[in-house]
């Protein structure tokens, strides 16, 4: 199984009726595609949608109905538009039960950092500071290195996006916590040992005696 | 509330103005009056808007057309020509988290003198602002934003300039509407009184100044 595919089938796992939930782009938004069938969850785009659909079908695309990167989306029976500032009203208020971030590093008392690399790509935070500080609960979803080296790691070498910590890092190869400012493995990927983990892993991990497999 | 030929509708904007842009990606710019900026080659402009969009439309056109000073805007990550004019020191650019950036607008076109948010404490976003401290916790002064002009993008617009929006193209436009000294607008249709209801209305005639007549 692709790395994308197994974490975004486990971060489905982690959705519940009735949720509010924001996918951010890239990993995230295959989150959708996992879900039980049937299940209703209201998806929010950030740019002014609550109950955001699959792409429409060819030649059916809306050019005022997208996504919060400019592509066209469908709005499902039940959904709701709105301006900026109720967007992020709903974002930082408190009423967004869900987001589902990418990441180029989380650091091991949880601190993330996605929004540039200096020098290098200044693509703006977006609204990604907003989410990671109001959100109920924020998601990681990442692969586990790049380019060989621990996206997990000790401190962020990359500008932070904010002080509030994520709750999960789910990679290919572990789903993390962080509970008292620590990092602890809760479940290992896919056939994947502890010892991999260990080894891919920067950051100490609190490794519990017995750390069960992800179920997809 | 006046009518205006497109052409005479940007003639209004001076060189150096400062502008309020709506659109997300360019959905809910009025590309018409960007083109017209263009055409008339208005340059050193501020904008204040989410985005720059991608190359070839909405905000993107003022960035190829190097017509822009500055930006005050949360994302340039989809515009290559944004980064570079900023990489090479041709183009002033200040990020700011979306949320804020919408509450600046709102705070400018509220009376308020800004915000206080939580957003972007201890990150880069903090630098050079005051943190206040209010019922224990800590948060940033966020100061509020106006602009010269704010150039909305209406679905209807009735002719009183009653105005409501479609779907994810009202992003930024009723609040900037609201930022403005001046408030120019473009809308997808132009209906008589009455075809929109009072409750279907987002923004009240009386904030409008100017609608560009459809050419």
């Amino acid at each position: 199984m692709e790395p994308q595919t197994i974490i975004a089938r486990r971060i489905a796992k982690e959705l519940s009726p009735g949720m509010l939930v924001n996918l951010g782009i890239g990993i995230p938004t295959l989150v959708a595609n996992y879900l039980p069938p049937g299940m209703q969850v209201f998806f929010q785009s950030e740019n002014g949608l609550i109950g955001t659909g699959a792409p429409p079908e060819e030649g059916m695309a809306h050019p005022m109905l997208t996504d919060a990167a400019g592509r066209p989306v469908t709005a499902l029976p039940g959904a709701s538009t709105f301006d900026s500032a109720m967007s992020f009203g709903l974002i930082r208020g408190g009423h967004l039960d869900l987001t589902v971030l990418g990441g180029l590093q989380v650091d091991e008392s949880g601190r993330l950092a996605n929004w540039m690399i200096p020098g290098k790509m200044v693509p703006g935070m977006g609204g990604a500071m907003d989410l990671v500080s109001g959100a109920k609960k924020v998601i990681v979803a990442m692969q586990h290195t790049a380019k060989g080296a621990s996206k997990i790691v000790k401190a962020c070498t990359l500008p932070i996006t904010s002080m509030r910590t994520v709750d999960l890092v789910v990679t290919e190869l572990a789903v993390i916590a962080f509970p008292e400012g620590r990092a602890a493995l809760l479940e290992t990927g896919p056939g994947v040992p502890v010892a991999q983990v260990k080894a891919a892993t920067e950051a100490e991990l609190v490794i519990p005696a017995h750390v069960p497999e992800m179920t997809l | 509330m006046r009518t205006l030929p497109l052409e005479r509708a940007a003639a209004m904007i001076p060189c150096g103005a400062t502008l309020m842009i709506g659109g997300f990606m360019a959905v809910g710019t009025p590309e018409r009056i960007v083109d017209e900026l263009v055409r008339q080659n208005k340059r050193d402009l501020t904008v204040i808007a989410n985005d720059t969009a991608m190359p070839g439309r909405g905000i993107g056109k003022l960035v190829e057309a190097k017509l822009l000073r500055k930006i005050i805007v949360s994302h340039i990550g989809l515009n290559p020509e944004t980064q570079r004019q900023m990489m090479a020191g041709e183009l002033e650019v200040e990020l700011v988290p979306q949320g804020t950036l919408i509450e600046r607008i709102r705070a400018g076109g509220h009376g308020l003198g800004g915000i206080l948010t939580q957003t972007g404490l201890g990150t880069d976003a903090e630098n050079g602002k005051q943190r206040i401290p209010v019922g224990g916790k800590d948060y940033l002064l966020e100061t509020a934003l106006r602009a010269d002009f704010a150039l909305v993008q209406a679905f209807l617009a009735d002719y009183l300039g009653n105005l409501s929006y479609a779907l994810t193209a009202r992003n930024f436009n009723p609040l900037i509407a609201m930022a403005a000294d001046t408030v120019i607008v473009c809308a997808e249709n132009i209906v008589p009184v009455g075809v929109l209801p009072p409750d279907q209305v987002v923004t009240p005639a009386p904030i409008v100044d100017y609608l560009v007549a459809n050419s």
